[in-house]
């Protein structure tokens, strides 16, 4: 049976480290308010995002998962974003074949200086996953 | 395999430590109840919370359970690791803990900060701790890695900010390559006439610098020249510059000018802002370093024709070689002070002031070359026909504090612009100037007395951001003049004729700030700027270890401030230099070979060309000094052979399983 998970929807973020976690601190240090939904976990480079991470955040339980990294083109380690681009796409259809739907992954770039972005970020990504209602695919025992 | 030993060899014993951060923290999230729930969680011996983990009896706090409950490994819940996530390793070390058994949930910028709903930022910080503690249990010691520092030090930019940033090392007995792109040093400072509030002359107090350096036996200067490719890591950088063709054989020319004299051919001059003109060969200024000239191929007849050559005709010293190509040359670095310095608004954007459009509308930094003796004007501020103008009003803030252009406040502009009503003043006594001010800023040492100087020196200050200025024939009963048109508070509209508007326009990043911020690993701030690592406590690193910032390039201020940052990130150069060694994050990944099935995947991915193949053993090998860690190759191979230390699949997996735990208990 599933159990109640905090507030719905819960979601989990990878963000690497470079631009979208300092983003994130950066949206704190100015106070930004968004929804407290989100808990972020913090990569070295959204490169190292295996989509197994995507896969097991939604077979814990998480409603929606968020990955954050780079701009193109600003990547610290010059390509890992793309690596991850290419990743979400293939995950997205892999979760299509198992008949969840893909907006469950969402992807965004955000900057070490795009504080307020990262707030609008995470309440749009609630908002969209909120949409689509509570994972109730999998029995969450992990 | 480490990781099965630690794990079977020492069971974890973790402590938990949840900081109110004065009320930072406390203010939002119920902090004794996130303890509450850390001390229930798997292998967790003790948490606690208190006022402020990072003072000393908040350490001391640490030190005292791991020493007398045995803890090997410690979770911090308080601020962003960026902060003090240093702080709390070293604590770790010092009670005999490797450093990397110790993780941080950030319950400050991304929970307390964020959100005004307490059960939620409550909720949530548990989750953070849940996911830390379930972490750490999987870590494993690391060894910091030692590298040493190159002593040689590279400065880009060879503006007042990089002047004295090279000339402290230098003088300290260090290597310094300073890579200025223009054809000399100096920057804009060389361009400005005399520099608030003392007026001293800026090029007395420049330019001896500038022989310094041209003179100083420790520093390669490269003018004309340009940083290309970085590579490496703080301690031993790797740099390609590209010098580009003078056209002049530096070594030969001995400075005399002939050329420049007899070149027929004649562009706009860069350096008086197109007041004046150059010719195709020329030295850019009276005092530039180095003081030889340079042939501007786009100008150049013989390059656009084929023929001319008058330059190779007079010069004596055989110095001229219409031959020479670019050169490229390699460097090793330790750190990298980047001082490029910035650019000016182009106030052409604010099409209602006519620049561009109006005559004897001019911007701050043409006025500081019309006023300067050594200018094209020999320092008379002339109109247009040739007279001197009996009024002129300087618009401040033009492209600063405005939404539409750049929110931030350029920090000079306000400054400069009384310098100028001072400097006509002393030029023209009977000259009347109008300040069109937001607000007067004049914060600095001596600012605000230099401010009742120039107001005591009766020149008109009104208090508002004009909206036109145009050009008026006769209709105001003088022959023809600008008009300036504002309201003021009230909100009545008024019109002030004058001669000449000065506009002083914003100071803004560089054109190229992001392809060179791209070059050098460094981010930039909102504005535009690059990016320090903190914008209170450490104003001049970067997030890029080795790499520092100073100068204009940070973000706009006067020549004292940029001096002092200069200074400061030479310090901080030298005493790594002194030290000669730093610790850097153990970083690299590990490819198991026993696991490595020799598909070669990873190596086509990893962007620092760092995996190789062993042919003969038919799998991959990783080679540390060329790995910086991104952990690429760690999430693409199939037979999940390569450990990304500290950022293990295990570790993660561990870290998303425990943001639920808090939830799966039910509250
Ligand atoms: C009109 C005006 C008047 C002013 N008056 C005063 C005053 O009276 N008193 C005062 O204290 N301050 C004054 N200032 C501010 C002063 O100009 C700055 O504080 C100072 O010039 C900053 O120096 P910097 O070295 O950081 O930048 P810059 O002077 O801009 O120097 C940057 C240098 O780096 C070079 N460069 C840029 N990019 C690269 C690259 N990629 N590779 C290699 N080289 C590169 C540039 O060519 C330049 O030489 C005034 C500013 C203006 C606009
Ligand atoms: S004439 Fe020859 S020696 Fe004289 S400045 Fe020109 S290039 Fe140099
Ligand atoms: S982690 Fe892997 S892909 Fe990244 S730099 Fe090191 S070896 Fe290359």
């Amino acid at each position: 049976m599933r159990q109640k998970i905090g507030d719905q929807p819960r979601i989990v973020g990878f963000l690497c480290k470079w631009c979208s976690y300092a983003g994130a601190d950066l949206a704190g240090t100015s106070r930004k308010k968004y929804p407290s939904n989100l808990t972020v976990l913090k990569v070295p480079c959204s490169g190292r995002i295996d989509p197994l991470f995507v896969l097991k955040g939604l077979r814990l339980g998480f409603d929606g998962v968020l990955v954050s990294g780079c701009h193109p083109g600003d990547c610290h380690y010059q390509t890992g974003n793309y690596r991850a681009r290419r990743r979400i796409v293939i995950t997205k259809k892999f979760l299509e074949y198992l008949g969840i739907p893909e907006e469950r992954i969402q992807a965004s770039w955000v900057s070490a200086a795009e504080g307020t972005k990262f707030a609008r970020v995470v309440a749009d990504v609630v908002e969209n996953v909120r949409a689509i209602g509570p994972n109730n695919l999998f029995n969450n025992e992990g | 395999m480490i990781n099965q030993m630690a794990e079977v060899l020492v069971e974890p014993r973790i402590g938990v430590y949840v900081c109110h951060c004065g009320s930072n923290i406390a203010g939002t999230v119920d902090v004794e109840e996130v303890s509450r729930f850390a001390g229930e969680l798997e292998s967790v011996k003790v948490a606690r919370d208190y006022k402020f983990m990072c003072s000393e009896p908040g350490q001391n706090m640490i030190k005292d359970d791991i020493r007398e409950l045995g803890l090997n490994r410690v979770v911090v819940a308080s601020c962003s690791p960026t902060l003090h996530e240093p702080t709390f390793r070293r604590v770790c070390q010092e009670s005999g803990i490797n450093p990397y058994l110790f993780q941080m949930a950030n319950i400050r910028e991304q929970c307390s900060w964020v959100t005004e709903d307490h059960d939620g930022a409550t909720v949530k910080a548990k989750a953070l701790v849940g996911a830390a503690v379930n972490r750490v249990y999987y870590h494993e010691p690391l060894d910091v890695r030692q590298v040493s520092i190159n002593p040689n030090t590279l400065v880009v930019g060879g503006g007042i900010a990089g002047i004295q940033a090279a000339l402290e090392i230098a003088d300290a007995g260090h290597k310094v390559y300073l890579v200025e792109r223009t054809p000399s040093i100096g920057g804009h400072m060389a361009q400005l006439d005399k520099t608030f509030p003392t007026l001293d002359c800026s090029a007395c107090i420049l330019t001896p610098k500038m022989t310094l350096v041209s003179r100083h036996p420790n520093i390669e200067l490269l003018t004309y020249s340009e940083v290309e490719d970085v590579s490496g890591y703080i301690g031993s950088f790797k740099v390609k510059i590209r010098k580009k063709a003078r056209y002049v054989d530096m070594d030969k020319c001995t400075g005399c000018g002939l050329c420049q004299e007899k070149c027929p051919w004649k562009a706009p001059s860069e350096f008086e802002v197109g007041l004046g003109k150059r010719k195709a060969i020329y030295i850019p200024f009276a005092q530039a370093v180095p003081n030889k000239p340079v042939i501007d191929a786009e100008h150049c007849a013989y390059f656009l024709k084929g023929t001319c050559r008058a330059c190779e005709k007079f010069c004596e010293a055989k110095a001229i070689d219409f031959d020479q190509k670019d050169e490229v040359v390699e460097v090793d670095v330790g750190n990298v002070i980047l001082a490029t310095g910035y650019d000016l608004f182009k106030p052409s954007g604010i099409y209602e002031y006519g620049y561009g459009k109006l005559d004897n509308v001019i911007t701050s930094l043409e006025f500081e070359r019309l006023v300067n003796s050594a200018g094209p004007t020999q320092g008379e501020i002339l109109l247009k026909n040739g007279s001197h103008p009996k009024s002129i009003a300087i618009i401040h803030c033009a492209g600063s504090r405005d939404k539409d252009y750049h929110e931030y406040c350029s920090r000079v502009c306000c400054m400069y612009s009384m310098k100028f009503s001072h400097l006509i003043r002393e030029h023209m006594a009977q000259t009347k100037s109008y300040e069109f001010y937001v607000d007067i800023r004049s914060f600095g040492k001596g600012y605000e007395e230099f401010y009742n100087r120039v107001v005591d020196e009766q020149t008109v200050f009104i208090k508002a951001r004009p909206s036109k200025v145009t050009q008026d024939a006769g209709k105001l009963g003088d022959e023809s003049k600008l008009v300036v048109h504002y309201a003021s508070s009230d909100g009545t509209k008024h019109q002030q004729p004058v001669d000449m508007v000065v506009i002083s326009t914003a100071l803004e990043p560089q054109k190229d700030a992001d392809a060179v911020g791209r070059l050098f690993g460094v981010s930039r701030s909102a504005d535009g700027f690059f990016r320090e690592r903190h914008p209170k406590m450490d104003p001049m690193a970067t997030m890029n270890e080795g790499i520092f910032i100073v100068g204009c390039c940070q973000g706009p201020k006067d020549i004292p401030d940029t001096i002092a940052q200069a200074s400061g990130a030479a310090g901080r150069v030298l005493a790594m230099i002194s030290k000669g060694e730093v610790e850097i994050e153990a970083t690299t990944s590990v490819i198991d070979e026993a696991r490595c099935a020799g598909c070669r995947v990873c190596e086509g991915l990893c962007p620092f060309g760092a995996i190789s193949f062993d042919a003969e053993k038919k799998v991959s090998r990783i080679n540390e000094a060329l790995c910086k860690g991104c952990r690429v190759c760690v999430a693409a191979c199939p037979s999940a052979a390569i450990s990304g230390k500290h950022f293990t699949t295990k570790q993660i997996m561990a870290e998303i399983k425990g943001m639920l735990i808090e939830s799966k208990r039910g509250s």
